[in-house]
């Protein structure tokens, strides 16, 4: 029988609070973390985001952090929710502790910074040369919780983090490690708003997910790990949920667009039930990409048509509270979806007023009371990335 | 004085990097996307930013611009009406 | 019993032609590139028109390893790569500081991705398959050859997975390198780079890609038996580290007949390469290769690359000697490479 691989620690810190609890309290409120950039140093004031209004300084005292240290903000994000993930895990870090985590930009916030000093040859800030290649700001995590042996880091884009929680959970199966944190970190910076901006996909009001007249996404920026631990490691340990399956494939259809009929979409869930050895009948909610670009809601919808027909579960997108956190995405959504298992409540999709033309598909909109055995949770990237996770409730 | 359509044709070339293309290899009525010259989404993107760069006229919803870069003569018509410089 | 893992087709793209052996190039920098193939053949002018040399780089050697397996798509790609797509990267960030957040082109910006390469890679061949890359500094083609492990292990199905290292210079990054240490303060000749007593390295560009299978064929060159990470390692500790792995895979040090290692010149880190020289592998014949291709994040599969052809071809480049120990038989080769102490890797390779 496949009870999947245990989860049994989890952090987050998002634009809707610095641990779960504080998460769950706005889920729970239908308390929107988008607003206008404060921290974030960039022209684009009016731009609305899913910020944490929280400094690098003041982060900095949260960790404890040596004066003179090189942690980008996304490894000041990614260390507190570690933090909170640990201590409920209560998991002790050894050589047999993985770390495999995943960001899009990395530390590229420093770069912005020091670029031009960089260019003229200064060196005063050097210790941060490294910080724009992801590893850097992964290996800054890994030394500052003390962890020695297996450390990677995942760049997909957008399915950074859902991939990272993959992995993790396969290095478990097969047997390559005993426990292994695995999760999402990606801050906010000059580089993407400004990307993201470029490709016209950013909206100028709070992101309606799934709506007709929705017109783009809010970037967001946050951090979210799990503790995966092998069977044998869990001595009677409560175990929050398990990650039952698990599924990437490739859109093959553009860099960033996807395709209209959601072939990478439908392949990637289609490839997570096979593992979880699920009927699509099993889904009781999905936790969606939902992105509120015209492109993706559309072609994810699609996707969800084809695959459960008339019978689309429950769905909804929590990007409309935390904005979509790049690589971070997965993870947090990974928190949200297991908060659900647990809480058996579904968190609503909001600023939805009018069901898309092409599809008539409708999120839940009002937080839901509901029996919930299996979740199904979407991050699509950039490269036509796309991954599906199926979370399941422990059995006990 | 070169006309703006073969000003449009050059910086096309340039922006799109059409490295092996000649203006002269543009059609002025030719499509400019799907089997006429290939261009694709992103290169509307790219397009839209020489409009606001090179003429002053800024769009703010890429659906428009799908009937203005039809072709180099359709896009001229555009910027002959709409531009601030 | 545990499947094997066959590689059943290879190919770099580097600083060197493919007969190094015969006639290495010497750069007197400690910047250089690769040697560019012929890209149009492999790629479509209107695709190529926009790609960085990360990409090309890519899709080229991609195409050209599963072309040797006789694979048109693979199960999977994966792909590993230190630094991404740094061009790119560099022209997005350069327009934004100097045009003050305005009128920026998007391009730059898609292409900026660490996945782009392996996006690019399935967009070009059609292949909707499983795609993930990863970006761990000096262990990411490591990370992406473990993935492959499983991928291949995880079912009893035949499967060919396609993965690869790929990472390209960029004019202003790459060069940042100086101002914290990575590169030598002179430029030297890179054929002379392991003679060097100073700290720093010098550095290139490159990409290697592999076309791994549980099926034997005529073509295959070597068994790929095991791959290995760790973060830190004690220097005192190396060579317990490298017993500990090869107690897993059931051999010993005696039967390792050659050992690749990724000495750079760095007089600060190469203690990790030296100590083992001296110690476990005294007596086993050595090899480096980052005289030849300079030393960046996946340099490796420059590594992995010349080990297949030295196991298929059962003799090995006298330019990559360290030591004049010749080995009786060419039965197993370990590769270990480290980065500025952190990013430790051990690969294990046995002749078909």
């Amino acid at each position: 029988m496949n009870r999947g691989v245990a989860v049994t620690g989890m952090g987050i810190i998002s634009a809707i609070g610095n641990n779960t609890e504080a998460n769950y309290r706005s889920l729970l409120s239908k308390e929107s973390g988008i607003s206008f950039p404060e921290i974030l140093n960039t022209t684009h004031k009016n731009i609305p985001v899913g910020e944490i209004k929280f400094s690098n300084k003041s982060l900095t005292e949260a960790s404890e952090l040596p004066k003179g240290h090189s942690f980008t903000r996304a490894a000041l994000l990614g260390s507190i929710a570690i933090k909170e993930a640990l201590e409920q895990s209560k998991v002790k870090i050894d050589a047999e502790t993985g770390f495999i985590s995943g960001t899009s930009v990395g530390g590229i916030d420093a770069t912005e910074n020091h670029f031009k000093e960089f260019t003229e040859g200064k060196t005063e800030n050097n210790r941060f040369i490294r910080s724009q290649h992801p590893g850097f700001t992964t290996e800054k995590i890994a030394g500052h919780f003390g962890i020695t042996g297996f450390v990677s880091t995942i760049s997909t884009a957008c399915s950074s983090g859902a991939n990272a929680i993959m992995m993790g959970a396969r290095m478990i199966k097969t047997g390559k490690l005993k426990r292994v944190i695995v999760g999402g970190t990606d801050c906010l910076t000059k580089f993407t708003l400004n990307g993201f901006n470029s490709l016209m996909i950013l909206s100028d009001k709070h992101c309606r997910s799934f709506d007709e007249n929705r017109n783009g996404l809010n970037l967001g920026e946050g951090a979210a790990y799990l503790i995966l631990e092998a069977e044998e490691e869990l001595k009677g340990k409560p175990v929050l949920g398990r990650i039952m399956g698990y599924g990437n494939a490739n859109d093959a259809f553009h860099q960033t667009a996807s395709s209209e009929n959601g072939e990478g979409a439908l392949l990637a869930m289609q490839e997570a039930l096979k593992i979880a050895k699920l009927k699509t009948g099993k889904i009781d909610y999905i936790n969606a990409h939902g992105t509120a670009t015209k492109n993706n809601d559309l072609s994810e919808s699609r996707a969800l048509q084809r695959l459960f027909g008339e019978n689309v579960p429950d769905f909804s997108s929590t990007k409309t509270f935390t904005g979509h956190t790049l690589a971070a995405a997965g993870a947090l959504e990974a928190v949200y979806s297991l908060l659900s298992l647990n809480k058996q409540q579904i968190f609503p999709n909001l600023n939805f007023s009018r069901t898309m033309n092409e599809t008539g598909l409708e999120p839940v909109t009002e937080l839901k009371e509901k029996k919930l055995d299996f979740i199904l949770s979407n991050s699509f990237g950039f490269g036509g990335n796309c991954t599906s996770l199926i979370f399941a409730k422990d059995e006990g | 004085m070169i006309n703006l359509q073969t000003e449009l044709k050059e910086s096309i070339i340039e922006q799109l990097n059409l490295e092996d293309m000649e203006p002269a290899d543009i059609g002025n009525d030719e499509p400019l996307f799907g089997d006429g010259l290939g261009l694709d989404s992103i290169d509307a993107l790219e397009l839209i930013v020489l409009l606001e760069k090179d003429y002053g006229i800024k769009l703010t919803d890429p659906a428009q611009s799908r009937e203005i870069f039809v072709s180099i003569n359709k896009m001229a018509e555009f910027i002959e009406a709409n531009r601030t410089k | 019993m545990k499947a094997k893992i066959y590689i059943n087709g290879i190919s770099s793209i580097s600083a060197q032609n493919l007969d190094s052996e015969a006639n290495p190039v010497s750069y007197h920098k400690t910047i250089f590139p690769a040697i560019s193939p012929n890209y149009k053949e492999f790629i479509k002018p209107m695709a190529l028109r926009r790609m960085s040399k990360a990409i090309k780089m890519g899709i080229t050697s991609a195409k050209v390893a599963l072309s040797e397996a006789k694979i048109e798509i693979p199960d999977a790609i994966i792909t590993g790569t230190g630094e991404g797509c740094k061009q790119d990267t560099e022209r997005f960030l350069e327009n934004l500081l100097d045009q003050d957040e305005e009128l920026l082109s998007p391009t730059s910006f898609i292409q900026s991705t660490h996945n782009t390469i392996g996006g690019q890679i399935a967009l070009n061949l059609g292949c909707k398959n499983y795609n993930v890359t990863y970006t761990q500094n000096s262990a990411s083609l490591e990370s992406a050859f473990l993935d492959a492990e499983m991928q291949l292990l995880e079912t009893s199905e035949n499967k060919s997975v396609l993965v690869g290292g790929v990472d390209e210079l960029s004019e202003k990054i790459t060069q940042f390198k100086s101002l914290d240490g990575q590169l030598k303060s002179v430029d030297i000749h890179n054929l002379d780079l392991l003679k060097e007593d100073s700290p720093g390295t010098i550095t290139s560009e490159g990409s290697h890609f592999f076309t791994l299978s549980t099926e034997k064929n005529n073509n295959s060159y070597a068994e790929f038996k095991d791959v290995s990470i760790k973060n830190s390692i004690q220097p005192e500790k190396i060579n317990e580290e490298v017993e500990i792995f090869l107690i897993k895979n059931n051999i010993n040090a005696a039967a390792i007949d050659a050992v690749i290692f990724g000495n750079n010149g760095d007089n600060r880190y190469d203690h990790y390469y030296k100590n083992l020289q001296q110690n476990l592998f005294k007596n086993t014949t050595q090899l480096a290769y980052k005289h030849l291709v300079g030393d960046y994040d996946t340099v490796s599969g420059f590594a992995l690359y010349s080990a297949c052809k030295i196991l298929k071809n059962g003799r090995i480049p006298s330019i990559m000697n360290l030591n004049s120990s010749t080995p009786k038989k060419l039965k197993n080769i370990l590769i270990y490479n480290q980065y500025l102490g952190r990013d430790h890797s051990l690969i294990l390779l046995s002749a078909v």
